[in-house]
């Protein structure tokens, strides 16, 4: 993933909105970073399904456009309704990349801060991270204290550019869990128009900590999402993720978790369901530095239309992380002609004593299964729903949290409704 | 693991006695300067007598390759290669094409016997009386090459009745242009990549096969390729064509003498079958590796690929990779033909410095076509070994079908195995299936054979060997034996 070839496309437009102004040695880091590498093309190897060259003809503006606050309080009513039904969750929300604390109803038990650039800006050497560098404004710090079991909350994305305006937001959020400390978030990220969403979240987890994350990206359809997760767990801590993407016509999800003491467990689950013209990335590494460390991952894609899933999935097991264990499976199942799956799972391992397999399948809905089921007087597009959602469920069914899987299961069935009518 | 550890010791301490093959030939070379310019081109090209066409051709890749860059996504490490400080010609000094093997210089023969290649055709014909012990062997027609020119080929008279072309590609340029014209550079052109672009700018021999419809070899081809001469680079190109019906088992082996500097090797290989034709190629690499500290040893840059060109044709890869400091090299298949079928057996054994990075293309474009691939990948030592696949189903490959299998086995705690493939679909009835593990012996495993008598070494063998059997079948029997005992002597001194 490091390796950065120069063979982008000029990061220029980015570059220019930089002023250098506030000296920080993040940002100074991030802009040489992107003026030596660009904007990646598929020639970087870590790109190599995804380019962003797209992005550099794009003259994107920064947040500082004032959101429709009539659009805003919609999408943030649907998105409740939809998601929190009883309206319960507390939730942090973030408009055009800026915190509202007036839409936002914080957690008992999670401390919640501001972003301030000198402190909260972490450097990181992917291109998608240095974008977020260069132009991070704001986001939040999510902390909760050892041993504290802080539930569930949501953290809502809502982005809405102005007509003829191509907006770009770059949020900065950090979520750190002490020993022993407990959260469940719900990450979603909905908007309306024309604009980049870019947010980079740090996290953090302790000793025995255990955090689950559930994203839930439906980003306009004309959107683009470029998303990344660095994730530092500790012993006997967890990870738990699942990403399920429906929006945007460009997204990436990239998640770099690294296991740092033993007994440590991360999960990189997630599903991506794509129709259209959309294309979708979801993109790991996962390096386990520490013996005794358990990962698993289940990624689905489900792809009609012209759509075009990726998945690059690495699991890197340090030459220290004896008794790895570390499981990979990505399925894709094509539902059109004109449809693309472009996957690349990939095992780097040092160590000897470590039990490591990942597997790949990709095909169409069985012919047989779907034949069984018409047999027994379930029509054709019933049988094929069916059949979808099975698919689905394995994966799904990973995400721990028995609300928030709820909440994932009932943006599946909207996704399939609204798909088929 | 104290009894691994031991085993370990127990070997290391025997030093670098396990290439048997470290011999070196002293032989009178005829040699070109050192360096890569157009002269040198046409000097090879002027030395073997080539027509017009095959020198511009050669400029051409020359000048593609000048252009182009090394290749560095390959997960393999080199001090940078000076591509000026080697000879790209050296050829035995002895008149040109010798006719018999009594023009052959014996020194030659004698090598090749060190070797164990059947040159002598008497001796092979059944009926002879073998010495106690030894297994009788099919006939097998061998072209012999040494440093980059073929010395001998056998059994031709008995290819020519059957109608099967068996020579030095420098002889089927001159007597068979028409075919090497037609076919040369047709699978992998010279602008391919970088290593191939070079050796299309200066190979100087290798083996082509040409089957002519409806005919069935009649025995297995090989091509024994040895390296001698010091800094030199070896580049062969072999070009193997099976027409309609016909089909085609060739063999490929070679070695190379113990040197402390590394040196090149970059071949092209390229198939082409056609209609129901089929190819089966095989090869057993033991280029030398390089000493326990990764001193010496071949870079082995080789470009091999196939064209199912035809309906139903089938190409079949296998191959056994101990040898090379670094190899490089994924046989692949273009299944362009409907109903084409593409196999990929691999063994790749990495020890001490060793760093492989190997696997396969499957590209199908034709309906229906299917494709297996099976890599195992064993390292130890310092070694790493890298499975580097990719599956493509191209839009119109409908109902295709391929099923991968790699799986790795790590020996010591000091070395690395990794998957990388790739996989593309762009068919809905296209179907891919790839699983892949790592793991290491097992302690059980071990313990089991060891309480019935086995010494460990022989132990580690018998589970490396079952580890491999699904490739190890594949290959033509006398082959299979030889693969098997040299997959014990490269993991000789990693055993644990």
């Amino acid at each position: 993933m490091n390796a950065i070839a120069p063979a982008g496309v000029s990061a220029a437009a980015f570059l220019n909105r930089y002023t250098g102004g506030d000296g920080n040695a993040t940002r100074v880091q991030a802009a040489d970073l992107l003026r030596r590498a660009g904007l990646p093309r598929t020639g970087v190897e870590a790109w190599k399904y995804t380019s962003l060259r797209t992005l550099a003809d794009i003259p994107f503006a920064g947040a500082s456009a004032q959101a429709d606050g009539v659009v805003v309080d919609a999408l943030l009513a649907d998105t409740v309704r939809a998601y929190d039904p009883d309206a319960d969750l507390p939730r942090a929300v973030m408009v055009n990349g800026r915190f509202a604390p007036d839409l936002s109803r914080l957690p008992d038990g999670v401390s919640v801060t501001r972003f301030a650039a000198g402190a909260d800006l972490t450097a990181h050497d992917d291109v998608a991270s240095a974008l977020n560098a260069l132009l991070a404004e704001d986001g939040l710090a999510l902390t909760v204290a050892p041993g504290v079991d802080a539930g569930r909350m949501m953290l809502l994305s809502v982005v809405v550019a102005p007509d003829g305006v191509a907006l770009s937001v770059h949020p900065r959020h950090r979520i750190v869990l002490g020993a022993g400390a407990r959260l469940s978030v719900l990450d979603l990220s909905v908007g309306r128009g024309d604009y980049l969403n870019n947010p980079v979240l740090d996290v953090a987890v302790a000793e025995g900590g255990h955090l689950i994350h559930a994203k839930l990206q439906t980003e306009d359809p004309a959107a683009r999402h470029l998303a990344v997760v660095h994730a530092e767990v500790g012993g006997d801590a967890s990870y738990d993720s699942f990403t399920l993407t429906l929006g945007a016509a460009l997204a990436r999800h990239e998640v770099h978790a690294r296991l740092n003491a033993e007994g440590g467990i991360v999960h990189v689950n997630g599903a991506q369901l794509l129709d259209g013209r959309q294309i979708a990335d979801l993109t790991s590494v996962i390096t386990h530095a520490a013996p005794s460390c358990n990962s698993r991952q289940t990624v689905k894609n489900v792809l009609a239309g012209h759509a075009r899933g990726v998945f690059q999935g690495k699991i890197l097991v340090e030459r220290v992380a004896q008794k790895t264990d570390g499981y990979q499976m990505n399925q894709a199942l094509l539902l059109s002609d004109h449809a693309e799956i472009d996957a690349k799972p990939e095992l780097e391992i040092y160590a000897d004593d470590v039990r490591c397999s990942h597997g790949a399948t990709v095909g169409a809905l069985d012919a047989d299964q779907l034949f069984y089921l018409r047999s027994r007087g379930v029509a054709g597009e019933e049988a094929r729903a069916i059949l979808v959602k099975a698919f689905l469920h394995d994966a799904v069914e990973l995400m721990g949290d028995e609300a928030l899987r709820a909440v994932l299961n009932r943006a599946v069935e909207t996704w399939w409704t609204r798909k088929d009518a | 693991m104290p009894a691994i550890a031991e085993t370990r010791d127990a070997v290391e301490s025997l030093g670098q006695s396990t290439y048997k093959w470290g011999f070196e030939t002293e032989i009178e070379m005829d040699m070109a300067p050192k360096g890569l310019t157009e002269d040198t081109i046409r000097l090879i090209s002027h030395r073997k007598q080539e027509p017009e066409w095959l020198l511009e051709w050669r400029l051409k890749a020359f000048q593609a390759w000048q252009a182009m860059t090394e290749p560095t996504w390959a997960k393999v490490s080199h001090p940078p290669i000076d591509f000026q400080d080697a000879h790209y010609y050296a050829a035995p000094k002895k008149k040109a094409g010798p006719k018999s093997l009594e023009e052959v210089d014996p020194e030659l023969l004698r090598t090749y016997e060190k070797l164990g290649i059947p040159l002598h055709e008497q001796a092979l014909l059944a009926g002879v009386e073998l010495p106690e012990g030894e297994v009788a062997r099919p006939p097998v027609a061998v072209d012999a090459v040494f440093d980059s020119v073929s010395v001998v080929t056998t059994f031709r008279e008995t290819l020519a009745k059957a109608g099967v072309i068996f020579c030095p590609i420098s002889e089927a340029v001159r007597e068979h242009p028409e075919l090497v014209r037609r076919y040369l550079g047709s699978v992998v052109p010279v602008a391919d990549n970088f290593y191939a672009a070079l050796n299309s700018a200066v190979f100087t021999d290798g083996s082509f096969v040409y089957v002519p419809k409806g005919v069935r070899c009649p025995m297995e081809l090989s091509t024994y390729f040895r390296i001698n001469a010091r800094n030199t680079g070896q580049f062969e190109r072999t070009l193997i064509v099976v027409e309609d019906g016909a089909s085609v088992s060739y063999l490929e082996g070679c070695t190379a003498p113990m040197r402390d500097e590394n040196q090149l090797h970059a071949a092209v290989v390229e198939l082409v079958a056609m209609d129901d034709a089929s190819i089966k190629y095989s090869t057993v690499q033991n280029w030398y590796p390089g000493d326990e500290h990764g001193r010496g040893g071949i870079y082995n840059f080789v470009t091999k690929r196939g064209a199912c060109r035809g309906d139903r044709s089938k190409i079949s890869w296998t191959q056994v990779e101990t040898g090379s400091a670094i190899t490089w090299k994924y046989p692949s298949c273009i299944l362009q033909g409907d109903g084409a079928v593409g196999e990929f057996y691999s063994v790749a054994v990495t020890n001490n410095h060793q760093q492989a990075d190997t696997g396969t293309k499957m590209i199908h474009l034709g309906r229906n076509t299917r494709s297996t691939i099976i890599a195992k990948t064993i390292s130890a030592g310092h070694s790493d070994s890298t499975y580097r696949g990719l599956v493509r189903m191209m839009p119109k490959a409908a109902g295709a079908r391929n099923f991968t299998q790699c799986d790795s086995l790590l020996i010591g705690d000091q070395c690395g195995a990794h998957t990388v493939p790739y996989i593309e679909s762009r068919n809905l009835s296209a179907k891919i299936e790839h699983e892949a593990t790592t793991s290491k012996i097992s302690e059980d495993q071990l313990f089991y054979c060891r309480q019935r008598g086995l010494s460990e070494e022989d132990a580690v063998g018998l589970i490396v060997n079952g580890f491999c059997k699904d490739v190890l079948k594949e290959l033509p029997m006398e082959f299979a034996v030889e693969a098997q005992k040299l997959l014990q002597i490269s993991l000789e001194g990693s055993v644990g």
